[in-house]
């Protein structure tokens, strides 16, 4: 294959000097999709920024070579630069919500590109417009594309920023990170869109992402990047089968997944040190379990191994050092016992056809037109000590649902029951609290740890004055992995996990009794997210703690549930033991949900690729909700909504009219 | 749409009211007719017998708000407040303390009015976002940030400073236009030209200096590092991209003041001598001629409130992720 | 004693803000997450001098706030007699500069009134002529030395000014090196100094009408301007901080009432309103003279009046941006943390939402500082602004306005009153910058994301 890209030595500062990317060297051949992995603030999207030269203000590069083909990119005036991006060279962002221009219609977006590099203007430009987007597979194309963005969902967007970088015909589509902000269905059918066109154009791709599931899937080679190096180069197949940077064999450790449940995931203590912070030395050191004298003194070299590049002393001069580290056995943070099975415990908490309706108004006397059907008749018990996981895409109503049970929402009908007792009112708080998703938004940052923490214990009346309120903020401090001191400090000055941890401690200093977890892990690093899930691990094992676990991350719910229940566009469609639902998931929804997660084993699988997108829950689809995107849907499904059947053990319960419930 | 604006217009009915309670309670609550009595004629050796007839003349012997006295539909209607409040909803102003209908006085007002803040308006908005354009093409040079301290210094000055100081300028060193007045039809330019040109330059610092920060606000979006990323030019970037975007904060401060340029400008009216409602106010407000500045107040927030309704219906022009309803 | 304390109603209000000024300072100087915009203020080299020129005003406007009585030298009964007329610490400070009035109009460093008299010369013959000047440059012993004299004052003053300048840059450079900074306060100095040294000789900026010092008239405007921009906020802030918050946080029937309110009072163009007030104002202050015993005390009461009036106009859009900020804040996990406890209402706005709106605040309060100081000067002008006996701004140019078509043009006071009003509203808007600058945290892009 033909070299078509070569970064050498790229290096991109701040102008106060603290450099983002530093000295980065890869090649790209033509045809080939080469993925730069690593945690947020690493430099990986400032890195593709640098190749459009479309740096922020502020940001500058300082050193280095890039040649796409036989053009020295580094030399280029803005002018001839023009000419490369969108030409030889296109770029998607993450957010395609915001990337769009909301004020022009995706058509004429389309049509600037063509008019730029293809010189096609008018009706030529048009059609050609059309033909892109159906290309990228948005149906009826003639009419969307005189549409503006703010009409498409999420994947609809990501789907015409494609056909937009398309439009120039690139030798190189950089995607950074093009399915983060994206359903995992919808993830799924991206990815895909990708991998055909690039097989069709032939193009190169560099595939910009922190998700080793996405690398598996879709890579010919990898760079990992960590603190603005690239710390270990492979081929894919080489990177799964052994990686050997002692930072990239601890990301693959930190993946949660079922074959785990039992341990304690191997988390890398500390975060990402801030930009500029590392001058002298590895990088890596200060996290790595491995780092001895020389690793803080002198930066490694990239050395490579068979053919393939590592930034690790281990590596110089005895390429064996790096052996004997094999996924998830090491460093266990103190063993955590498998949990058993707990069949026969009463229940903690009962809800029974909870219904969370919105009204839509409109008209003139602001009538109610209709309800958005948020939570619509959820029924679930979660027995003492465990963890249920409710899972579901973005829109399905699941953190409502958390809401309402702390009535943070108000259910439009429906009962809780706490053990046993039906709750009413604000009377359960000190029973059941949430620890939310995002931790930088969760903890108002005008207070100190320690009013955080007492806020609730006040609010309760817990502790009868503030010595011993202040003497029981400590003992959390300790529970959660924190310093004492940190209660005299505002949350500003911790990093997204130590947050996180402060926001568990805030929710357990009720000691309440069940903890309602809406995406505790979602804002996370994968290194950070380990620590989480060990951290909410041993508290349940500690404290006898029940969890409802919100969440989209199906690996997530293999580590730490017990019990899963499926959510789709407010009511739940199946329900049962997490072996159940994940290892021979029955309902089509779960089926297709958990084939279009990447797997970093990425081999045989099956997909069942879902078409269309989740419809707005104000316009059900009548009968059941799931049939008009069900590749098995029946003339059954859309009349009417399936019942709950139970197939095989009494446990595992599924709404789909493929299972109809045996006539007793 | 015409669902969207029937509301609106039936919202504006309780605030108008709301205004017309504020000022009544303003002029007749605060202080009796008696006390406006004293205080026109003068605080010392004024006989009972005065205000009485200085109410009577100006119809301000009745009861506030209700009149017993007065037969069924009386009770409400032969009160000051029906008389000089409720009437103005349908735009009767009544007389001001020298005589002539107010009604008539603001048709014969506005054009002189217009004559002065319309011109000012739109030139003042394309040299405004001119300015801010080429600030923001220059963002983060010494060209920009000479441009803003300019801003900074020229929206430090007082608005009579531009007035006076052009005055001296213009019409008294350099003889090229009168000091003031007006007359109608075209040969009214010469007495128009420098009311409008202080006009527009007394506003650059401020006005430049805000619709520099929704360029700046706009330009770091995505959606134009999208655009750059097509191979787009700065200045394609800036004219297609940014400044379509830029349309709608721009117009949340723009178009409301559109209809309230027929009350023309109180200052430049007056130091110019422009017979337009400006300098009406402002003689009404020295001649403490309450009915005047009653009818004004009244007029300013009817005129408010349709440029809130015209405000929402140009939005549905520039953005089109809004459909009113 | 030889004089009684006076306490005007705005000096009260003037102490009340200085004493919350100097609270809230001890209470964010404690906390090191609220000193972190302040210290981001400090860094700019442009905030600091502006806020060095702002203290100059400052303490000249506190000066003058301090009011006393002076005793007669009379007495009736024993009883001591005060003078009905009310002065300031800074009338005594500047004494000379206050006393010495002339005829009427005379031009900068003048020494002959500005219009011609008759008068008897040494002959017996009535001549008309330019008078002398009582008090400017009378210790010249012949008027050809006056240019001398001049350069020599401003040599001398300026030379002792920069002395001093240098000694408090020397003292201030130990602790805050900041080269800038001490240089402006150099040049402050050999300003003030050779000011100083002229002004006691000389009507620097010339006499107005009755032959008043223009240099004092202009410093004592300085009060006027001050109080006006501050006390405004007395009201402001209050009103648009308890509806702003409220409305956006409870929502409901509590939003509809507070947005109708604000949506009246907007819809009334701010000018109107405010005359209307002022005039409805003036009529109750006229028809109860029996409520003043001095004139200081009436002019005082309708420049406080003014200041509500202002703040009563003004606090709308202040409260808008908060209610939308709390409609914003109020969807945050760390409120509904607090709402999952049950924490009350009203410990979730002032622990909550309070403490994250205060910048939007502070943000609002400096940048409406300078826009009420203009806004004074245009509202003398109208006739809607502070008691015509009360010395500002907008009196001084609307004084000075009648004379603009005189020949030789008067030109002095009205220059003077603009360029320290220029003076003031700059040093007020650079400091509204960098504090905005600070304190915004959509502004804070330093950091690229990577």
């Amino acid at each position: 294959m033909t070299r078509l890209l070569k970064v050498d030595d790229l290096t991109t500062r701040l102008c106060d000097g603290a450099s983002i990317v530093d000295g980065i060297s890869f090649e790209i051949a033509a045809g080939e999709t080469f993925a730069l992995l690593g945690e947020s603030g690493c430099g990986k999207s400032m890195t593709a920024l640098s190749l459009l030269k479309l740096l922020p203000d502020g940001v500058e590069n300082s050193a280095g070579e890039i040649r796409l083909g036989e053009i020295a990119l580094d030399r280029l005036s803005e002018r001839e630069m023009r000419d490369i991006r969108g030409g030889r060279m296109a770029m998607i962002f993450q957010e395609p919500g915001l990337s769009l221009n909301p004020v022009m219609t995706v058509g004429e977006q389309i049509a600037e590109v063509l008019a730029l590099h293809k010189d096609m203007v008018g009706d030529a430009a048009l059609v050609r417009s059309i033909e892109l987007l159906s290309q990228v597979g948005i149906p009826d194309a003639a009419r969307r594309a005189h549409e503006y963005p703010f009409r498409m969902s999420g994947g609809m967007k990501q789907r015409v920023m494609i056909a937009m970088a398309l439009a120039g015909e690139p030798k190189l589509l950089i995607a950074d990170e093009p399915t983060t902000a994206l359903d995992v269905t919808i993830q799924a059918q991206v990815l895909q869109l990708l991998r055909e066109t690039q097989q069709k154009s032939g193009m190169a791709m560099l595939l910009i992402t922190h998700d080793l599931g996405v690398v598996a899937e879709n890579a010919h080679r990898v760079g990992v990047m960590y603190a603005g190096q690239i710390v270990e180069q492979a081929t894919r197949e080489q990177l799964f089968a052994k990686p050997l940077h002692p930072y990239t064999q601890k990301l693959f450790a930190a993946l949660p997944d079922a074959q785990r449940s039992g341990q304690a995931l191997a988390a890398i203590p500390g975060s990402v040190p801030p930009l500029g912070s590392v001058t002298q030395g590895c990088r890596f050191a200060p996290r790595c379990n491995r780092a001895w004298g020389l690793c803080h003194e002198q930066t490694p070299e990239l050395t490579t191994v068979d053919g393939r590049g590592v930034r690790c002393h281990l590596y110089v001069g005895n390429e064996d050092r790096g052996d004997g580290i094999e996924r998830g056995q090491q460093d266990s943070e103190g063993s955590v016992q498998p949990c058993a099975i707990r069949e026969s415990r009463s229940a903690i908490l009962e809800v029974d056809d909870l219904k969370v309706y919105f009204p839509i108004r409109k008209g003139l006397l602001q009538r109610e037109v209709g309800q958005v059907k948020a939570v619509d008749g959820v029924s679930l018990s979660i027995p003492q000590g465990s963890t249920l996981a409710l899972v579901g895409e973005s829109g399905c109503g699941k953190t409502t649902l958390g809401k309402a049970l702390l009535r943070l929402n108000q259910p439009t009908s429906g009962s809780v029951r706490f053990e046993g007792e039906l709750l009413q009112g604000d009377a359960h708080r000190n029973r059941m609290q949430m620890v939310f998703q995002d931790p930088y938004a969760s903890l108002n940052p005008k207070m100190r740890v320690a009013e955080i923490l007492e806020e609730g214990m006040a609010a309760l009346l817990i502790g009868n004055d503030s010595t011993e309120r202040q003497s029981y903020i400590d003992e959390l401090l300790d529970k959660v992995g924190l310093a004492r001191d940190s209660k005299w400090r505002y949350p500003h000055e911790f990093s997204g996990g130590q947050r996180q941890r402060i926001a568990i401690a805030r929710a357990l200093a009720v000691s309440p009794k069940l903890l309602i977890c809406d995406e505790p892990t979602s804002a996370l690093d994968v290194s950070v997210q380990a620590q989480i899930l060990n951290l909410l691990k041993s508290l349940q094992q500690e404290l006898g703690l029940s969890y409802l676990f919100i969440t989209h991350n199906l690996a997530v719910v293999e580590y730490l549930a017990q019990e899963v229940c499926v959510m789709y566009l407010g009511r739940i469609v199946e329900r049962g033991t997490t072996r159940e639902v994940m290892r021979a998931p029955k309902h089509p929804y779960t089926q297709a949900l958990l084939s279009a997660v990447p797997r970093i084993d990425g081999a045989g699988k099956e997909y069942v690729r879902l078409e269309g997108e989740l419809p707005s829950p104000a316009n059900p689809p009548i009968g059941c909700h799931f049939a008009p995107r069900c590749p098995q849907a029946m003339s059954v499904c859309a009349k009417r909504f399936p019942d709950m059947t139970y197939v095989g053990e009494v446990t595992h319960g599924v709404c789909c009219h493929l299972f109809p419930s045996e006539p007793n | 749409m015409i669902a969207y604006l029937i509301r609106r217009i039936l919202y504006a009915i309780p605030i108008l009211i709301g205004v017309n309670l504020l000022t009544f309670a303003l002029f007749f609550v605060v202080n009796t007719p008696d006390d406006m009595a004293r205080m026109q004629l003068g605080i010392k050796r004024v006989t009972p017998e005065a205000i009485d007839k200085w109410k009577q003349q100006r119809g301000y012997d009745k009861p506030l708000f209700l009149n017993t006295a007065a037969d069924s539909a009386g009770t409400f209607t032969d009160t000051i407040f029906w008389n000089k409040s409720a009437s103005m909803f349908v735009f009767d102003f009544g007389y001001s303390d020298d005589g002539r209908s107010i009604s008539h006085e603001i048709t014969q007002r506005m054009g002189p009015s217009l004559a002065i803040a319309l011109p000012t308006f739109l030139i003042g908005l394309v040299v405004y976002v001119s300015f801010a354009l080429l600030m923001t093409l220059f963002r983060a040079t010494a060209l920009d940030m000479a441009g803003v301290a300019l801003c900074v210094f020229l929206m430090s000055i007082s608005g009579l400073f531009y007035i006076i100081g052009g005055q001296f300028l213009v019409s008294k060193l350099w003889h090229l236009v009168p000091i003031s007045g007006y007359i109608g039809g075209m040969d009214s330019f010469k007495f128009v030209v420098l009311p409008i040109i202080i006009g527009v330059v007394g506003g650059i610092g401020s006005s430049s200096r805000w619709y520099r920060t929704i360029f700046l606000d706009e330009i770091s979006k995505d959606y134009v590092r999208t655009a750059r990323a097509k191979g787009l030019s700065e200045l394609r970037v800036l004219f297609t991209h940014v400044l379509k975007n830029a349309m709608i904060p721009i117009l949340t401060g723009v178009v409301v003041v559109i209809p309230l340029l027929f009350m023309g400008s109180l200052l430049t009216e007056s130091f110019f001598g422009i017979p337009g409602l400006g300098s009406y106010t402002i003689d009404a407000i020295n001649a403490q001629d309450f009915s005047v500045v009653r009818s004004m107040v009244f007029l300013g927030s009817v005129l408010y409130i349709a440029g809130l309704i015209l405000t929402d219906i140009s939005y549905t022009v520039v953005d089109p992720r809004v459909k009113l309803s | 004693m030889s004089f009684i304390p006076v306490v005007l109603w705005s000096d009260a209000l003037v102490f009340l803000l200085v004493g919350v000024i100097v609270m809230a300072a001890l209470y964010i100087r404690k906390r090191e997450h609220l000193m972190l915009p302040w210290k981001r203020v400090a860094r700019s080299n442009v905030a600091l001098v502006s806020m060095l020129v702002l203290s100059v005003f400052l303490v000249i406007g506190l000066l003058d706030t301090l009011h006393y009585r002076a005793a007669l030298p009379q007495s009736s009964n024993g009883e001591k007699v005060y003078s009905p007329e009310v002065l300031s610490a800074f009338d005594t400070l500047v004494g000379p500069l206050r006393t010495r009035t002339e005829k009427t109009y005379s031009a900068p460093f003048a020494l002959h009134l500005y219009a011609k008299e008759s008068m008897t010369d040494a002959q017996g013959n009535v001549v008309r002529e330019y008078p002398r000047l009582q008090y400017g440059g009378v210790h010249l012993a012949h008027e050809s030395q006056r240019n001398m004299d001049v350069l020599k004052r401003v040599a001398n003053g300026g030379v002792v000014g920069f002395l001093f300048g240098c000694l408090l840059a020397w003292l201030l450079g130990r602790r805050v090196p900041r080269l800038p900074v001490q240089i402006a306060l150099v040049v402050f100095a050999t300003l003030a100094g050779a000011g100083i040294d002229l002004a006691n000789a000389y009507h620097v900026l010339g006499t107005d009408k009755v032959g008043q010092d223009v240099l004092y008239l202009s410093l004592k405007s300085i009060r006027t301007g001050l109080i006006i921009g501050t006390l405004t906020t007395l009201v402001t802030l209050p009103l648009a901080l308890f509806l702003g918050v409220a409305a956006g946080y409870f929502r409901g029937w509590v939003d509809d009432v507070i947005q109708y309110i604000y949506t009246v009072l907007s819809s009334i163009p701010s000018v109107l309103l405010i005359a209307a007030a002022v005039l409805m104002m003036q009529v109750t202050i006229d028809t109860h003279p029996e409520w003043f015993d001095t004139s200081a005390a009436r002019a005082d009461m309708r420049l406080v009046a003014l200041c509500l009036i202002l703040g009563l106009t003004s606090w709308t859009g202040l409260c808008r941006l908060l209610r939308g900020e709390t409609l914003k804040l109020r969807e945050m996990e760390y409120i509904q943390a607090a709402q999952a406890f049950g924490v009350s209402s009203m410990r979730i706005l002032s622990r909550h939402i309070m403490p994250n709106v205060m910048h939007i605040i502070l943000i609002a309060l400096v940048m409406d500082f300078s826009a009420l100081v203009l806004a004074e000067a245009v509202l003398s002008y109208v006739g809607v602004g502070v008691d015509p006996s009360m010395i500002s701004f907008g009196t001084m140019i609307n004084g000075a306005r009648l004379e603009m078509g005189r020949e030789p043009m008067v030109w002095w006071s009205l220059a003077s009153a603009f360029v320290f009003m220029l003076i003031l509203v700059l040093a007020a808007n650079l400091l509204a910058d960098a504090v905005r600058d600070a304190f915004d945290p959509r502004l804070n892009r330093t950091e690229g994301k990577a």
